[in-house]
């Protein structure tokens, strides 16, 4: 009985946190995971688990990120960072195409086979930014194949919406597409929310559901350090093949959940959906708006942690001879003037409507063009809001200000 | 006068006036044609009536020294040209100018200002049909002011 | 190797013609024989000139007529600058065709009044094409046109025929009358009330700038037109054309791939709001 209750979970050692890596680097895999760089945690290239932030946990509040040490050796003790992954899915800045003017014309050239970069050449080299232009720098030649290490639910869900955008209409990103298909997900279980954490109001965590090919919760014991692993696919499991294991027992199970259930009583912040497309589509012109267009810098930092938002731009570039081009794709944010430029001037010209367009497409709009909110309640552009806005809060004075508003309860999500 | 009678009532501008109203207004109305280049009115003149156009192309003009005779706009068939008449001193702010062969039916303004005092509702009935024109009027110049198509920055 | 959206075909241009002081026309054929380039009226192409840039521009031609590609354009920025100073024999990138399409199909057996302002005209010309083509499907046809001044008139040979037809009434006017011009003065929307059509069995198809279009949809509305029956053509800012780097996001909708026609209905509201 207790062999069929456990079924679905097994138990793996700290000690054998090496294996997983080894397991995926032994299929091509470049790991890229958690790490401590610059006094933040951020997604990086890894080589083995010794890159993770052990011991190391995150304080955060609007405004406010800082990396604090914690008193055990956990791996995944803190929440998320600046980076997301969207950094190794949708590049920030990824060539689409080189073009060389011919007698008659030009023509257009794709990915440049001819000069592949050496096996290890780390992923991260292959990704320059050109200094002008860069007709001898390829393109990977072939997809790179990442394994992420340490996903978090909010960042399931991100990649999930991302999809939708990417893979779910009527046009294919390739980048996007290849990338996306090759990549092994291990997602972690949240231990504890962070102050700016608010994924259990938008039903995107603190649990991994779906969208992973293991996840992990990993449990600190006074004498014992090990994680609670759960099987997605059927390639995740033949990875955990490659890892000593045994099947978990179902005080270890309870245990994992216990974690989880309290990592969702504490979370930092919350938003009430209730209707929030309605809300925001009837309040296009609340006075909010223009409060907190005064202390919005415009400065794209909410866009560019944000794990869903994906506005791009392209640079079209020549050489001094103007016989080779080059088109970029970077990211681009919907709070730059130029995002909305049409001729004689741009659109969006006021910040308050940079905000607006933002917050109104991230939790209204988007479920008009992709059934699902563009928000997972990271908590991202709140914390690395350099003035601390707070979507949350803005969400909040907007409903309060209804005729009809009755306070929603704390912790009834 | 029957057949003016048949064509003013069944004008759109005049469309909802009672038989007594259209009686009157009839009363005030005869028959104009005007050539190609001829001038309906100038700017300063009294202004003592308006047109009904039932064929050809009416342009408003102001002359601007150094430009010459500039089209403000132009009217056509169904539409109604004038409305200075209406309000004191009774004096044309722009020239019109037929710039085709043009036929209209005339309404002295002079005998419909009378009309009007004696019959409020008459004065009514007219004052609210003009007040829609000049609504279109200041709507079109409005749109107009913003030069839509020009290259702005 | 999968297709990419991203990547443009070349098109070579086989003909230059100047329509105004600051627009002119572009017919393109594919450098590589790639069979037709088929497209619905108001749909519209992504063009890029080597090195310097791409930029959305709606298709102008004869749909009837996949051999060349027609597009109009206006010198506003860097890109048709560059675009303004090629030459035939040039080359351009292609990317296309993208976007929804005048209903010119759903049109049939109403009137249809096409009313364009300025370089609107060049996305609505399609649409004309399409409709005389098959004159007999459709009621009353009836163009109106507003221009800046009698000089900005677009493809004036091919109104002049336009306007010799028994089956179509077109009225020109422009805002700003010059020189010798004995056409009509005023604003495109002063032809509305009286234009002939049937307001209760009317398609409307509507292009210029966006405030012409507000202003045309209520005169429409105004003459008893339904909200479902007007269609508006939106421009914004692109950078892919299919639904990929969200610059084109207009409210809950994404004018390159739902747009850039869209029903009045649809946007009546989204276009009352500033800065949208």
């Amino acid at each position: 009985m207790t062999q069929a209750q456990t079924f679905e979970r097994f138990i793996f050692d700290r000690q054998y946190f090496l294996s997983l890596f080894e397991a995926l680097t032994r299929r091509g895999y470049c790991v890229v995971g958690p790490t401590v760089c610059d006094g933040a945690i951020v997604y990086q290239e890894l080589t083995s688990p010794d890159d993770l932030p052990i011991g190391w946990t995150d304080q955060q509040d609007g405004g406010t990120y800082r990396l604090k040490r914690r008193n055990d050796q956990a791996l995944f003790g803190y929440v998320v960072g600046p980076h997301s992954w969207k950094k190794f899915l949708f590049p920030p800045r990824i060539r689409l195409f080189r073009a060389r003017r011919t007698e008659r014309g030009f023509n257009i050239v794709l990915n440049d086979v001819a000069s592949p970069p050496a096996p290890d050449t780390p992923y991260s080299a292959l990704n320059d930014p050109p200094s002008g232009i860069s007709p001898s720098i390829p393109i990977h030649p072939t997809a790179p194949k990442f394994a992420f290490i340490g996903v978090r639910s909010c960042e399931l869900h991100a990649i999930a919406i991302q999809d939708k955008v990417f893979l779910g209409g009527a046009y294919v990103d390739p980048t996007y597409k290849v990338r996306r298909e090759n990549a092994f997900i291990v997602a972690v279980n949240c231990g504890q929310a962070g102050g700016t954490c608010f994924c259990a109001s938008m039903n995107t965590g603190p649990k991994a559901t779906v969208g992973f090919d293991l996840a992990l919760t990993e449990i600190l014991e006074p004498a014992r350090h090990y994680f609670v692993v759960e099987v997605g696919t059927d390639r995740g499991a033949a990875v955990l093949q490659d890892i000593p294991h045994r099947p978990a027992h179902i005080e270890e199970v309870q245990l994992a959940e216990e974690i989880v259930a309290r990592t969702a009583r504490q979370m930092g912040r919350q938003l009430d959906t209730t209707d929030i497309k309605e809300l925001l589509y009837r309040n296009y012109e609340h006075p909010r708006w223009d409060q907190v267009a005064a202390r919005c810098l415009t400065c794209a930092n909410c866009t560019m942690v944000c794990p869903t938002c994906f506005c791009s731009t392209v640079e079209d570039v020549t050489d001094l001879t103007g016989e080779h081009a080059e088109r970029w794709r970077t990211w681009d944010s919907c709070f730059t003037m130029d995002f909305s430029y049409i001729h004689g001037g741009s659109v969006r010209a006021s910040a308050k409507a940079r905000y607006r367009q933002w917050m109104t497409h991230k939790l209204a709009t988007w479920i008009d063009q992709f059934g699902t909110s563009g928000c997972v309640g990271c908590g991202r552009c709140i914390t690395w809001c350099p003035v601390a806005i707070d979507i949350t809060e803005e969400v909040r004075a907007i409903r309060a200000s209804e005729p009809n508003h009755k306070e929603k309860t704390d912790g009834n999500t | 006068m029957e057949t003016l009678e048949r064509i003013l009532a069944e004008h759109p501008f005049f469309a909802g006036l009672d038989a007594r109203h259209i009686q009157l207004i009839v009363g005030c109305a005869t028959n104009v044609r005007f050539d190609a280049g001829q001038f309906i009115f100038r700017e300063g003149e009294e202004a003592n009536e308006f047109y009904v156009i039932r064929h050809g192309k009416v342009a408003l003009e102001v002359f601007v020294p150094g430009r010459g005779p500039v089209t403000i706009q132009t009217l056509g068939e169904g539409e109604i040209l004038g409305w200075s008449w209406l309000i004191p001193p009774y004096h044309w702010h722009f020239n019109a100018r037929a710039i085709e062969l043009t036929r209209a039916i005339a309404l002295d303004g002079k005998c419909l200002r009378a009309k009007c005092e004696d019959d409020h509702d008459l004065g009514y009935e007219l004052l609210k049909r003009f007040a829609h024109i000049v609504e279109q009027r200041l709507q079109a110049t409005r749109l107009q002011l913003l030069d839509v198509y020009g290259v702005h920055s | 190797m999968m297709s990419d959206p991203m990547i443009p075909r070349q098109y070579r241009i086989s003909r230059v013609r100047r329509e105004t002081a600051d627009t002119f026309t572009l017919e393109l054929t594919p450098v590589q024989d790639e069979g037709t380039f088929s497209f619905a009226p108001g749909q519209f192409n992504m063009l890029y000139v080597f090195g310097v840039g791409e930029i959305p521009i709606s298709i102008s031609g004869d749909p009837a007529n996949p051999r060349t590609v027609v597009h109009t354009t206006r010198v506003v920025g860097t890109v048709t600058r560059a675009m303004g100073t090629l030459k035939r024999g040039d080359v351009l990138g292609v990317r296309g065709p993208f976007g929804s399409h005048w209903p010119v199909e759903e049109a049939e057996g109403n009137d249809v009044v096409i009313v364009a302002g300025g370089i609107g005209l060049a996305p609505l010309r399609p649409a004309l094409f399409y409709i005389l083509s098959r004159r007999e499907k459709y009621g009353r046809v009836v163009l109106l046109y507003g221009a800046r001044t009698p000089e900005d008139i677009l493809y004036r040979r091919e109104l002049g025929r336009w306007r010799a037809q028994f089956d179509l009434d077109v009225y020109v006017t422009v805002d700003r009358a010059t020189g010798g011009w004995r056409g009509n003065v005023g604003v495109v929307t002063t032809l509305i009330p009286r234009a002939p059509f049937d307001p209760l069995n009317t398609v409307a198809m509507v292009c210029g700038p966006e405030v012409m279009m507000r202003f045309t949809a209520l005169e429409l509305r105004k003459r008893g037109v339904g909200a479902d029956n007007i269609f508006l053509s939106m421009e914004r800012n692109m950078k892919c054309a299919v639904g990929f780097c969200g610059h084109c996001q207009f409210g809950p909708t994404f004018v390159c791939k739902d747009g850039p026609v869209f029903p009045y209905r649809r946007v009546k509201d989204l276009l009352a709001i500033w800065e949208l």
